[in-house]
């Protein structure tokens, strides 16, 4: 329970506030920070590509092109950012994590993904959250190439989680019959991190 | 961070480690229980700038670079919450001081400059994050631009505060004389260097160029980082500052496994 503090008034009345943000979020509005723990990365598309390896039937890789040939869908709904911002309409344009999954083959006993960039970066995910229509290669960002510093060419797009779920300069996931703790899970975030139920940090 | 993902059934390929390890064992009980603080001073470090000093009941020790999680809440329930980056030394027992930039319409930074006073309690929980934080082991080159100072700052106060011999090189970037954070301390003690740059007006007789962070500016201090592995970077400040300072850092042969980068947004 938060206790209130003298003299503070907030923005909006607690009346006010928009359904759609999860508890202690806020609305970004049109902005769209920045958050990343490493240099940026110069990735040009022909040097970007995509795998799912692990647990699977059919360990592949994906090219640029080749991943672009696949259906394209659409995601407009909220993101929302573990450091309190949230974004309630986006446009991004990608590839279901579906269809990639669908033409490597997840076996039976595959429970979770380490998803990983051309950074290096990682983090861990139940593959129940990766799939189902609700995870996406995602390429542009409202009708425009993602930004390098927005994870440009490519990210992973997993919005009902917290963003940092959201690989930037995506690689690849490696398919898992366990839970392995990625980047900022070993550095004190929780291992979910679903924002409607504030699993922000270990513990929460 | 691991150095590379589990193998998998068969034999995989590695993924190229991102970075050095964490350097912060997160605290879990600080990361997860809110506690109220008591506000014990406000103090003006510039016109757009206020450090705000805390006396936490429940302490647990910081490592320099680590920040905190701040929530408000109002008569009616609405709350708001930030992070803030830690400002003071880890040594500074039963307090942190956040430094807080007044954004314009911030209702938490609004509160923070025109609200609280000596007295007033306010929620925080933390210290948070594990990554942007040095325990002063390592050679360490600094580069902020405005705000991203701060916990930078926790870093050369640490090094100060053990008397710790290891180098430390700060650049730091500020629009205006007067915006430049903690000036009174940012003069090089033994092994320091420093180099103050302005991006919109200098004081006369200033030896570096006004503007952007140049790349010859920034060269004996990423030679320094280059020549000697141990070094680690870290960059802080706005995004657009830092994805320069990244790209000039690289650029001039740092290894982007020793730059860790947080931006502020």
């Amino acid at each position: 329970m938060s206790s209130t503090t003298r003299g503070f008034v907030g923005r909006h009345t607690a009346a006010e506030r928009d359904p759609r943000l999860p508890p202690g979020q806020y609305d970004a509005r049109h902005d769209f920070p920045v958050l990343s723990a490493e240099v940026t990365p110069e990735l040009a598309p022909a040097d970007w590509s995509f795998r799912i390896d692990g647990l699977v039937d059919r360990p592949r890789s994906w090219s640029w092109d080749q991943a672009r040939a696949l259906p394209r869908e659409r995601y407009d709904g909220p993101i929302h950012c573990v450091t309190s911002w949230s974004k309630l309409s986006t446009d991004f344009t990608g590839v279901s994590l579906d269809a990639f999954l669908a033409e490597a083959g997840p076996r039976a006993g595959a429970t979770h993904a380490v998803a990983f960039s051309h950074t290096g970066y990682t983090t861990n995910l139940a593959l129940a959250d990766l799939t189902g229509g609700r995870a996406w290669i995602a390429f542009d960002f409202e009708g425009e190439p993602l930004t390098p510093a927005h994870g440009g060419p490519a990210r992973l797009l997993v919005p009902h989680l917290y963003f940092w779920k959201s690989v930037k300069w995506i690689a690849g996931l490696r398919l898992l019959d366990h839970d392995e703790p990625g980047f900022w899970e070993v550095n004190g975030y929780h291992h979910r991190g679903d924002p409607w139920a504030e699993e922000r940090y270990s513990g929460d | 961070m691991t150095d590379s993902i589990p193998a998998g059934p068969v034999n995989l390929p590695p993924i190229p480690a991102f970075a050095a390890p964490g350097r912060a064992a997160p605290s879990l009980r600080g990361s997860v229980d809110w506690q109220s603080a008591t506000v014990v001073e406000v103090r003006r470090e510039t016109p757009n700038a206020v450090t705000v000093r805390l006396a936490l009941p429940v302490w647990h020790a910081h490592v320099a670079g680590q920040h905190y999680m701040l929530r408000l809440t109002a008569a009616d329930g609405y709350t708001a919450q930030r992070h803030y980056s830690v400002a003071s030394a880890p040594d500074d027992e039963g307090h942190i001081e956040f430094t807080v930039d007044r954004m314009p319409g911030g209702e938490v930074s609004g509160f923070v400059h025109d609200v609280a006073r000596p007295g007033d309690t306010l929620e925080v929980r933390g210290p948070l994050g594990g990554f942007f934080a040095w325990p002063g082991d390592r050679p360490v080159l600094l580069v902020a631009g405005g705000s991203g100072l701060v916990p930078l700052m926790a870093m050369v106060r640490h090094r100060r505060r053990r008397a710790l011999t290891v180098p430390l090189r700060l650049v730091a970037c500020a629009r205006t004389p007067q915006d430049l954070l903690y000036a009174a301390e940012l003069a090089p003690l033994p092994g320091e260097e420093h180099t103050v740059l302005y991006s919109r007006a200098a004081p006369p007789g200033y030896p570096h160029p006004v503007g952007r962070l140049a790349a010859d500016t920034l060269a004996p201090h990423a030679a320094a980082a280059v020549a000697d592995e141990r070094y680690e970077v870290f960059v802080c400040g706005s995004t657009g500052f830092a994805e320069h300072a990244g790209r000039l850092l690289t650029a001039a042969g740092v290894p982007t496994t020793r730059i860790r980068v947080e931006r502020f947004g």
